[in-house]
């Protein structure tokens, strides 16, 4: 029982802290564009010096 | 293409380097731009393009018309100029890298950002406004296209409920999860105390109710709008299914009874919501698509004042009888008569005609030409909401309104699902309290759990998860699906009604062969047209490779091109005898070299390569197939023998083609009408179900409820094909979820539902509808 006090709390906070993630990379409009980010990440090379 | 032998020194067949179009044998480029845009990128030390690309670049089409960037440019106070452009041209993901690499060089760039789903670009820099021109050339050299555009004047409200319905599904998901959890617990934990399966109720109302009415808030929202419409949509008993679950859990949890639900009306939620988000997306790239004319309405218009000044002022701001002025190759913003100015006319937007027209003072123009020829002065006749082209807009979207009268499916279904659905549930509580005598609490414990197993959760998700599959296999093979709809009215054609120019043949002009014309007199032509930008100089001048561009050449607007005493042009221009020539055939150009000797170039418009193939295999399929065309009598009957339709009209207006639909209509048959141009936008949406090519005019594009891309007609049957086994996958989705209910029903009057037992078959019924909907695998037309 105690363990229960301990861990129902846990997995809620860190369950909460992924919808948090999610609602944050929403809100930062990472959802805008699901298939230029798929490609995106193969092109790997350094962007030149700004 | 008209075959020269003499000219051609190898035999092989070639590729384009950069748009992969077929080249004349042994050259690298099909076109002079194509050429300039490879040699850029190779200049930028970029072509690693090449090798990333996934898809061949769009052939760089410069048509001329000059869009005014700068005063589109937000200039915040910190100093910062953003500019929001509409990129033409993005085929792949490789073209975003090529672009953003461009811009990443520049040192006062700050940001470039190309959003590949709806092709637009955001770029800030820091500096001045002015700019803004330099920087869209850089990229422009590459081949792509750009214009400005003011997000605000686009529709955000789409953009924010797909959000919305991502938000909720992310919480759903969440929730559902977690409680899932605490759930299993419960249900497997037969020696638990009362008290820590009290506690895990708890929490899981705790988590679970909040959840459920934020994520429930779409289903809400659209059952609260369908009930004030005295209309009954799927979301109704959605909607009175979870929050009866939702409020009866509460209870059993307060008065810590067995039947707490929480988890099934979570899953049920988070399930419907990810159908519904996919669903969106896979019409949301359709609709970028729409959106692209509403950027093109925005562009500013030159006003002359009283006092002669030139002013740039919002098309919004013009009244009629300004005076307007319209640069070489600038888009018309209003409706006008012209005043001054001889010109060419660019109307594929308004008419979808590929050739340019001839315009003289006195002419009308209309919002949406392009003046491709020498400055003009207006005076405008109708401005912003008056103008034809939002006219047309208009007519399309009442048309699109009586569309929406057909019912759906899902909505038939719906119909007759949820009296039936409510008026078990009434009888199973009023049987329990009345004829068995139980308490009310218990009979209402029973009549709930009739609601809740009965939730129409699979069937919510039966057609959604159709379509999404369907979608996605219809934009693989280029055909974009704007209506929701659109998949179960395609299904039902009988009859396929096909316009002629554009859609069944390429919609711009080839040279026709002909044998009595000299060699020489047709290399001098082309040298000749070479130095246009007119279509069929064009058509002329690609027919010889290497073409030298002769200099000197002087190009009359509407008329033709001289070069000393050589003319080029209409027949008035180079004064050809109308009783000796017999009468046009179809477009044509006529040359003199100064003595008096007249040669004609006659230009065809070739049927697309696989127009025949298509059409007779659509016939094999049993589908009429009939031919309605505006153009002339003699060549319409000549395509529809060329092409084994029987049954053909010729010279048929909007109205006519309109009415021609609605005969077909009226005969019982169910109309797919493929059309490309403005005078089809009527029929295309007056028809059953309709179908417009990418390459057509944007209004019948936004008329139609499906656009194929791609050079051949093949995607007619494909889509055919997907629709009718998209409509089995359907029929056998809501069999399935309706017997499911039919074996649970039973189980929830008699009071045996259980919620492990309520998850279960929640959850498998749902699964089962979404695996069923991914056997719509790859088209028999593609396949064979």
């Amino acid at each position: 029982m105690d363990t229960l006090l301990i861990l129902i709390p846990a997995a809620l906070v860190a369950s909460l802290l992924a919808l948090a993630a999610f609602l944050w990379s929403l809100r930062s409009g990472q959802y805008e564009d699901l298939d230029g980010a798929a490609s995106r990440i193969l092109f790997d090379d350094e962007k030149p010096k700004r | 293409m008209a075959p020269l032998d003499d000219l051609s020194t190898q035999t092989a067949a070639a590729t384009c380097l950069h748009c992969a179009a077929p080249t004349a044998p042994g050259a690298r480029f099909c076109c002079t731009g194509c050429e300039g845009a490879y040699e850029a990128v190779k200049g930028l030390g970029l072509d690693a393009f090449y090798a990333r690309r996934t898809a061949p670049s769009a052939k760089p089409q410069d048509d001329g018309v000059i869009q005014d960037y700068v005063s589109r440019v937000s200039v915040s106070p910190e100093g910062v100029a953003t500019l929001h452009l509409m990129v033409e041209g993005i085929t792949c993901a490789a073209c975003v890298w090529l672009i953003e690499s461009v811009y990443a060089r520049e040192s006062d760039v700050l940001d470039a950002r190309v959003n590949l789903s709806t092709g637009r670009l955001v770029l800030k820099w820091k500096g001045d406004a002015a700019r803004a021109d330099a920087l869209v050339a850089l990229a422009g050299k590459l081949g792509f296209r750009f214009v400005p555009f003011d997000p605000s004047c686009l529709t955000r409200a789409g953009d924010a409920e797909e959000r919305d319905l991502l938000r909720a599904t992310g919480v759903a998901g969440f929730a559902a999860g977690n409680v899932m959890m605490l759930s299993l617990a419960v249900w497997v934990g037969s020696d638990m105390g009362p008290a820590t399966k009290d506690l895990l109720h708890w929490v899981s109302a705790l988590i679970g109710l909040p959840c459920i009415f934020f994520a429930g808030l779409p289903f809400y929202r659209s059952a609260i709008g369908a009930l004030r419409a005295g209309r009954v949509n799927m979301d109704v008993p959605i909607a009175v299914g979870i929050t009866m679950t939702a409020a009866m859990s509460l209870s059993e949890t307060i008065r810590s009874g067995p039947y707490a639900y929480f988890d099934a009306a979570l899953t049920l939620l988070f399930f419907l919501l990810a159908g519904r988000y996919l669903d969106r997306r896979a019409r949301g790239k359709a609709r970028a698509t729409a959106e692209h004319l509403l950027a093109l309405r925005a562009a500013p218009v030159t006003v002359i004042d009283p006092e002669g000044r030139a002013r740039a002022i919002p098309v919004d701001a013009v009244r009629a009888g300004d005076f307007v002025q319209v640069a070489a190759g600038e888009r018309i913003g209003v409706d006008g008569e012209i005043l001054s100015g001889v010109t060419d006319l660019d109307t594929s937007l308004v008419t979808g005609e590929s050739l340019p027209r001839g315009a003289k003072p006195g002419d009308a123009v209309f919002a949406g030409m392009i003046n491709l020829g020498a400055p003009l002065r207006l005076r405008a006749t109708a401005t912003g909401e008056n103008t034809l082209l939002a006219e047309i807009v208009r007519l399309v979207e009442a048309a699109e309104g009586g569309r929406s009268r057909f019912v759906a499916i899902s909505e038939r279904v719906t119909r007759l699902y949820a009296p039936v659905v409510h008026v078990t549930a009434l009888a199973t509580f009023l049987g329990w309290y009345f004829l068995i005598g139980v308490d009310w609490q218990v009979a209402m414990l029973y009549a709930v759990a009739t609601l809740i197993i009965t939730c129409p959760c699979a069937l919510g998700l039966a057609v959604p998860s159709v379509q999404v599959v369907a979608s996605g296999r219809l934009l693989k093979s280029g055909v974009l699906l704007k209506n929701a709809t659109a998949l179960e009215r395609l299904a039902q054609i009988d009859t396929i009604v096909f316009d002629k120019t554009g859609t069944l043949t390429q919609g711009r002009p080839v040279l026709a062969d002909d044998p009595a014309r000299a060699k020489d007199d047709h290399r001098f032509a082309a040298s000749m047209a070479a130095a246009s930008r007119h279509p069929l100089s064009r058509a002329l001048a690609a027919t010889i490779r290497d073409v030298s561009i002769a200099t000197g050449v002087v190009e009359h607007p509407g008329q033709g091109l001289t070069l000393g005493a050589a003319k080029l042009g209409s027949r008035a221009f180079v004064r050809v005898d109308d009783v000796l020539a017999g009468p046009a055939t179809g477009p044509e150009l006529w040359l003199d070299r100064g003595d008096g000797r007249k040669v004609r170039f006659a230009f065809e418009d070739a049927p697309r390569d696989d127009a025949s193939e298509t059409v007779a295999r659509l016939m094999r399929e049993g589908f009429a197939v009939e031919l309605l065309s505006g153009d002339r009598h003699e060549t319409v009957r000549d395509m529809a023998s060329a092409l084994g339709i029987a049954e053909w009209r010729a010279e048929a207006n909007p109205a006519a083609k309109a009415a021609r639909l609605a005969e077909l209509a009226a005969s019982g048959r169910n109309v797919l009408m493929v059309g490309d141009g403005l005078n089809d936008a009527p029929a295309l949406a007056a028809a059953h179900a309709s179908l417009s090519p990418a390459t057509g005019a944007d209004v019948a594009q936004v008329a139609a409820d499906a656009v194929f891309q791609g050079a051949g007609l093949a995607a007619v049957g494909e889509l055919l094909d997907v629709a009718r086994r998209a409509r089995e996958l359907v029929r056998q989705n809501i069999v399935a979820s309706i017997v499911y209910n039919a074996l649970a029903v039973p189980a929830a009057v008699l009071g045996y539902v259980t919620p492990p037992l309520a998850a279960f078959l929640m959850s498998s019924s749902s699964i089962y509808v979404v695996v069923n909907a991914l056997r719509l695998g790859r088209s028999r037309w593609t396949r064979s």
